[in-house]
C-alpha cells in the first residue's frame, strides 16, 4: 500500500494506514496464538496502534487533546499489564501451564 | 283504573310463581309438608286470578286491532341496532294461553299435594313446579322471541329437574338427560331462526311481525325461518323424530306428566308456530311440511300406543299424537283450530293423566295395565272422570274433543288437503280404539290384580292382596273440575252459532288466521258427521276386541291379532334403538377421531412441538458458550468488524 | 528527511509486529515487541509529541517489556508453542475478520466525510515560543484535571489488585498458639 516512489510530504494518512495495519496484526495475533503472554503482547500492539492514531490526529487537527489522551491510555495500559500478569501468574500456579485453551471452566 | 293500566301490571302474572319458587327453594325444608304445597298452589292461583283480570281487561278493549298491550319492563339488551326488552305482551293469544296454563296448573298443584304426600323432597317438588309455571308464563307473555326463548329454556330445565325428580332411579335420571338433550337439538333450530329473524326483519319483537309481508323477503329466507322455528317446536312438542324423550319422560311423578307433558310445556311448540304464523302464511312449502310432519306424527304415535302396557305410556303416545293434530292444523293455516284443540287437549289430557295417577296411587304404584281391571267399583270418581276424558279424546259429541278435532279435519278438507284429512281420520279411528282398550282393561273386565303378585313385588308378597282404594278429596276434586271443563269446553268455539265467525276465530283474528272457510253448510255438517262416526266406530271395534279382557294366557288379543308387526310397534319403529346405534357407532367414531386424532396429535402436538423447539433451540445455542477465551475474542472481533463496516459505510458512502 | 524516517520506522514497526505474532518462542516475541515500541516512540517524535515519546520509552519500552520478560522467565514458559490449531476455523475466521477490520479502518481513514479539519479551540498544538511539555501540562492540569486524578486512583487500585492476585492462594495465616490443624 505504500506507494513506490518518493512522496512529497508525509501526510497524516500515512500514519493512519500504518496504525491500521498494526492494529490488524495485533488483532489477528490475539486470535491465533495460544500462549497467554503472547496474547497479551498482541493486545499491547493494538493499544499502540490506537496511540499512534491519536497522536497523528493531534498533529493533523492541531489539538493537544490527542496527546493528553495518549497519556491516559499509557497509564491504563500499564495498570492493565500489571494486573493481567498477576492473574496469569495466579493461573499458572494452579495448572502449571498457560495455554489459553485449557481455561474453559465457563463452558456452557 | 282503565284496562290499559291493568294490563300494564301483566308482569305480576309470572311474578307470583317465581316468588313462590324462590321462597320454596330457600325455605322449603323449614316450611315443610303440606304447607309448601298449599303455598305453591296459592301462588299459581293468584296468577290465575291475575290472568282472568287481564283477560277481561283485554276483552273490554275495542276494536279488535287494539287488543294488544305491551307492559314495558326494563331494557334488557341494547347493543348497536339490536334491542330486546324485558317486557310482556298481552294479546288474545297470550291471554288465552295464560288462562289455561294457570288454571290447569292450579288444579294440578292441588292434586300434587295429595299425590306427593310422604315424599322426602316434597317442598323441592313444589319449588320446581312453581319455577316451571313462572318459566312457562314468561314464555307465553314475552313480547319478543328472546323472552320466549328464555322461558323456553326455563321450561326445558324444569322438565329435566322434574322428570329426574326421583333420581335415585337410574331410569329416571337417564330419562331427564334424554329430554334435555333432545330439546337442545330443537333449541338449536330455534336459535338459528332467531338469528335469521334479527338479520332480515331487524328486530325480535312480536309487534314487528305484522310488517313482515311488507318487507318482501325472499322465499327461501321465509321458508328457512319457518322451518327452523318448526325444528325448535318439534323438539319441545315431541314431533317425529324428536319425540323420543316424551315416553321416557313418564318416569317423572304423574302430576309432572300431567302438567308439563300434557297440558303446557309441550304446547309451547304449537304456541311458537302460531305466534310466528306470518312466516307460515308466506311460505307454502314450510306449512306443508309442518302439516305433514304433524300428520305422520299423529298416525305413527297412535299406532305405537296400540300395544303399550304401561298406563302412562299409552297416554304419552296419545299426547304425541294429539300434538301432531295441532301441527296439522297449523300447517293448513287453521291456527285458531290448533289453539282450540290445544286448550281442549289440555283439559282432557290433564284429566286423563291425573286419573291415571289416581289409579296408580290407588293400586299402590302399579302401572302395568295387565295387572289392573274392574277398578270402577273401587274408584268410582276416578273411573267416572276418566270415562269423560276418554269420550272427549275419542271425539264424541258433545265433549270438548269432538269440536276441536272435527274442526281440524274440516279445515284440512277445506284447504283441499285430502291426504291430510285421510291420515287424520285414520289416526282418529286409532285414537278411539286404543283409548277404549285402556279404559276397558283398567276399569272394566275382571279383577286381574287379584292374581299372583308381580315378580317385582316380591318384598310385598303378603298373603292378603291390597284392595285398591279411591284417592283422597284433594286428588279427586281436580279430576271433577277438569271433567266439568271437558264437558262444557266446547262452548268456546261452537261452529253453529255464527258459522262465518267462530268465537275463537274472531278472538284470535288479530294474531293469526282462522283458516279457510267452509264452502257450504252441508259440507261442514257432513264432515262433522264423518268425524263422529269415526269415533264411534273406533269405540265399537275396541269394545269388540277387548270384551273379554285379556286372553286366557294373559296375552293381549289386539297384540296377538297384529302378529309380528306388534313388535315393531312396541319398539316404536326401532327409532330409539336406531339412534342409540348411530350414536354409539359413527358419532362415537367421530368423537374418538377428534379426541385422539385432532386433539392429541394436532393440538397437543403443536403445543408440545413448540416446547420441544424451544428446548432444542436452547440446546443448540448452548454450544456457542465454549468457555474458551479465544472464541470469545473471535466473537468480539466479529462484532467489532460488523460495527466498523457499518460506520465506514456511513462515513464514506 | 521526514519521509525516510517515516518509512524506516514503519518498516521496523511492522517487522516487530510480525515478529511478535509469528515467533514460536515467547522471549523472542517480547524482544520483537520491544523493537516495535521503540520505533513507535521515534514516530511520536516525528509527530511533534516529545513528552509522549519519552513516556513511551520509559513506561512501555522499558517497564512493560521488562515485566513481560520477568514473568516469562519466572514461570519458565519459554517453550515453543505447537503449530496445530485445536479450534476449527479459528485461523480462517481471524484472517477474514481481520481483513474486514483493516479495510474498514482504511476506508474510514482515507475517505471519511466527518473530519472537517477545523482546528480546535481547546488547546493548540503549535503555539509560538511554547514547548510541547508546557503545552501538554497546561492542558492536562486544567482541562483534564479530573481524569488525571482518576488515573491516580486507577494506579492505586492496580497496585492493590496486583498484590492481592499474586499472593499464594489457599495460604492460611499460621495460628501462633495451639496445634490446631486449621480453621
Amino acid at each position: 500500500m505504500i506507494a513506490l516512489g518518493y512522496p512529497s510530504t508525509i501526510t497524516a494518512t500515512y500514519y493512519l494506514i500504518l496504525a491500521a495495519i498494526l492494529f490488524t496484526i495485533g488483532g489477528v495475533g490475539l486470535l491465533v496464538r495460544r500462549n497467554t503472554l503472547v496474547m497479551f503482547m498482541c493486545i499491547e500492539l493494538m493499544l499502540n496502534a490506537a496511540n499512534l492514531t491519536f497522536v497523528s490526529y493531534a498533529k493533523a487537527l492541531n489539538d493537544i487533546s490527542g496527546q493528553v489522551i495518549v497519556f491516559f491510555t499509557l497509564v491504563v495500559a500499564a495498570a492493565e499489564v500489571a494486573v493481567g500478569l498477576a492473574i496469569i501468574v495466579a493461573i499458572f500456579r494452579r495448572r502449571q501451564n498457560i495455554v489459553a485453551d485449557d481455561a474453559d471452566l465457563l463452558k456452557g | 283504573m282503565d284496562a290499559r293500566n291493568i294490563l300494564d301490571l301483566a308482569w305480576l302474572i309470572p311474578l307470583f310463581p317465581a316468588v313462590g319458587a324462590a321462597v320454596l327453594l330457600l325455605f322449603g325444608k323449614r316450611i315443610g309438608e303440606p304447607l309448601a304445597g298449599w303455598f305453591a298452589t296459592a301462588m299459581i292461583s293468584l296468577s290465575f286470578v291475575a290472568s282472568l283480570v287481564a283477560f277481561f281487561a283485554l276483552f273490554s278493549l275495542h276494536p279488535d286491532a287494539a287488543r294488544t298491550n305491551v307492559s314495558q319492563g326494563f331494557t334488557w339488551i341494547a347493543a348497536g341496532s339490536f334491542r330486546a326488552d324485558f317486557s310482556f305482551l298481552v294479546d288474545p293469544l297470550s291471554s288465552t294461553m295464560i288462562l289455561f296454563v294457570t288454571g290447569v296448573g292450579a288444579l294440578i298443584h292441588l292434586y300434587a299435594i295429595g299425590y306427593m304426600h310422604g315424599d322426602p323432597r316434597f317442598s323441592r317438588f313444589f319449588a320446581y313446579l312453581n319455577l316451571f309455571a313462572a318459566s312457562m308464563l314468561v314464555l307465553v307473555l314475552g313480547s319478543n322471541y328472546l323472552m320466549t326463548f328464555m322461558g323456553w329454556e326455563g321450561v326445558g330445565l324444569c322438565s329435566y329437574l322434574l322428570i329426574s325428580f326421583w333420581f335415585e332411579r337410574n331410569s329416571a335420571a337417564v330419562a331427564g338427560k334424554k329430554a334435555f338433550i333432545t330439546n337442545r337439538v330443537g333449541d338449536f333450530g330455534f336459535m338459528l331462526a332467531m338469528f335469521m329473524i334479527f338479520k332480515y326483519v331487524g328486530t325480535l319483537n312480536y309487534s314487528a311481525l305484522k310488517a313482515v309481508p311488507a318487507l318482501h323477503l325472499g322465499g327461501a329466507t321465509i321458508t328457512a325461518i319457518a322451518l327452523l322455528l318448526f325444528v325448535g317446536a318439534m323438539g319441545k312438542s315431541a314431533q317425529v323424530p324428536l319425540h323420543i324423550w316424551l315416553p321416557d319422560a313418564m318416569e317423572g311423578p304423574t302430576p309432572v306428566s300431567a302438567l308439563i307433558h300434557a297440558a303446557t310445556m309441550v304446547t309451547a311448540g304449537v304456541f311458537l308456530v302460531v305466534r310466528s304464523s306470518v312466516f307460515y302464511d308466506l311460505s307454502s312449502h314450510a306449512s306443508t311440511i309442518v302439516a305433514w310432519v304433524g300428520a305422520i306424527t299423529a298416525l305413527s304415535a297412535a299406532t305405537v300406543a296400540l300395544v303399550q302396557y304401561d298406563i302412562k305410556r299409552v297416554l304419552a303416545y296419545s299426547t304425541i299424537s294429539q300434538l301432531g293434530y295441532m301441527f296439522l292444523a297449523a300447517g293448513v293455516h287453521a291456527y285458531s283450530a290448533a289453539i282450540f284443540h290445544m286448550v281442549m287437549h289440555a283439559f282432557f289430557k290433564a284429566l286423563l293423566f291425573l286419573g291415571a295417577g289416581s289409579v296408580i296411587h290407588g293400586m299402590h304404584n302399579e302401572q302395568d295395565m295387565r295387572r289392573m281391571g274392574g277398578l270402577r267399583k273401587y274408584m268410582p270418581i276416578t273411573a267416572g272422570t276418566f270415562i269423560v276424558g276418554w269420550l272427549a279424546i275419542a271425539g264424541i259429541i258433545p265433549f270438548a274433543g269432538f269440536w276441536s278435532k272435527d274442526e281440524i279435519l274440516a279445515k284440512a278438507w277445506f284447504h283441499h288437503d285430502y291426504g291430510l284429512w285421510a291420515v287424520g281420520a285414520v289416526a282418529a279411528l286409532l285414537t278411539a280404539f286404543y283409548m277404549t282398550r285402556q279404559v276397558w282393561l283398567v276399569f272394566y273386565d275382571g279383577e286381574r290384580w287379584r292374581d299372583a303378585p308381580a315378580e317385582a313385588d316380591v318384598e310385598a308378597a303378603h298373603a292378603e292382596v291390597h284392595e285398591p282404594h279411591e284417592s283422597p278429596w284433594i286428588m279427586t276434586l281436580p279430576l271433577v273440575a277438569l271433567a266439568t271443563l271437558t264437558i262444557f269446553g266446547g262452548v268456546l268455539d261452537l261452529p253453529f252459532i255464527n258459522y262465518h265467525a267462530n268465537r275463537l276465530d274472531a278472538w284470535l283474528g288479530p294474531v293469526a288466521q282462522a283458516g279457510h272457510e267452509a264452502s257450504s253448510f252441508e259440507l261442514a255438517l257432513g264432515l262433522s258427521t264423518i268425524a263422529l262416526i269415526l269415533g264411534v266406530v273406533g269405540i265399537i271395534v275396541g269394545r269388540a276386541v277387548y270384551k273379554n279382557g285379556l286372553n286366557a294366557d294373559g296375552a293381549d288379543p289386539g297384540v296377538v291379532r297384529l302378529g309380528g308387526f306388534a313388535n315393531v310397534l312396541a319398539n316404536a319403529y326401532y327409532l330409539d334403538v336406531g339412534l342409540a346405534r348411530f350414536v354409539s357407532g359413527p358419532v362415537t367414531w367421530f368423537a374418538r377421531l377428534l379426541s385422539d386424532g385432532v386433539d392429541r396429535e394436532v393440538i397437543d402436538g403443536a403445543v408440545n412441538g413448540i416446547a420441544r423447539g424451544a428446548r432444542e433451540a436452547g440446546g443448540g445455542l448452548r454450544r456457542i458458550q465454549t468457555g474458551l477465551v479465544r472464541n470469545y475474542a473471535l466473537a468480539i472481533m466479529i462484532g467489532m468488524s460488523a460495527l466498523l463496516v457499518w460506520v465506514a459505510a456511513r462515513a464514506t458512502l | 528527511m521526514e519521509a525516510a524516517v517515516f518509512f524506516v520506522c514503519a518498516a521496523l514497526v511492522l517487522t516487530g509486529a510480525f515478529g511478535v505474532v509469528l515467533s514460536r518462542n515467547p522471549v523472542h516475541s517480547a524482544l520483537f515487541l520491544l523493537l516495535t515500541l521503540a520505533s513507535i516512540a521515534v514516530l511520536f517524535l516525528e509527530l511533534n509529541a516529545g513528552l509522549v515519546a519519552a513516556v513511551q520509552i520509559v513506561v512501555y519500552a522499558s517497564a512493560i517489556v521488562v515485566l513481560f520478560l520477568f514473568v516469562i522467565t519466572l514461570l519458565g514458559v519459554d517453550q515453543h508453542e505447537s503449530l496445530d490449531e485445536p479450534q476449527p476455523f479459528q485461523r480462517i475466521a481471524a484472517i477474514v475478520f481481520g481483513a474486514l477490520v483493516l479495510i474498514s479502518i482504511l476506508a474510514l481513514a482515507h475517505g471519511n466525510r466527518w473530519v472537517t479539519g477545523a482546528h480546535s479551540t481547546r488547546g493548540q498544538l503549535d503555539v509560538a515560543r511554547t514547548g510541547n511539555v508546557q503545552r501538554l501540562a497546561e492542558s492536562l492540569f486544567t482541562n483534564f484535571v479530573w481524569a488525571f486524578e482518576m488515573t491516580a486512583v486507577l494506579l492505586v487500585i492496580a497496585v492493590v489488585g496486583g498484590v492481592v492476585l499474586a499472593r499464594r492462594s489457599g495460604h492460611r495465616p499460621q495460628v501462633p498458639a495451639g496445634g490446631e490443624a486449621g480453621a
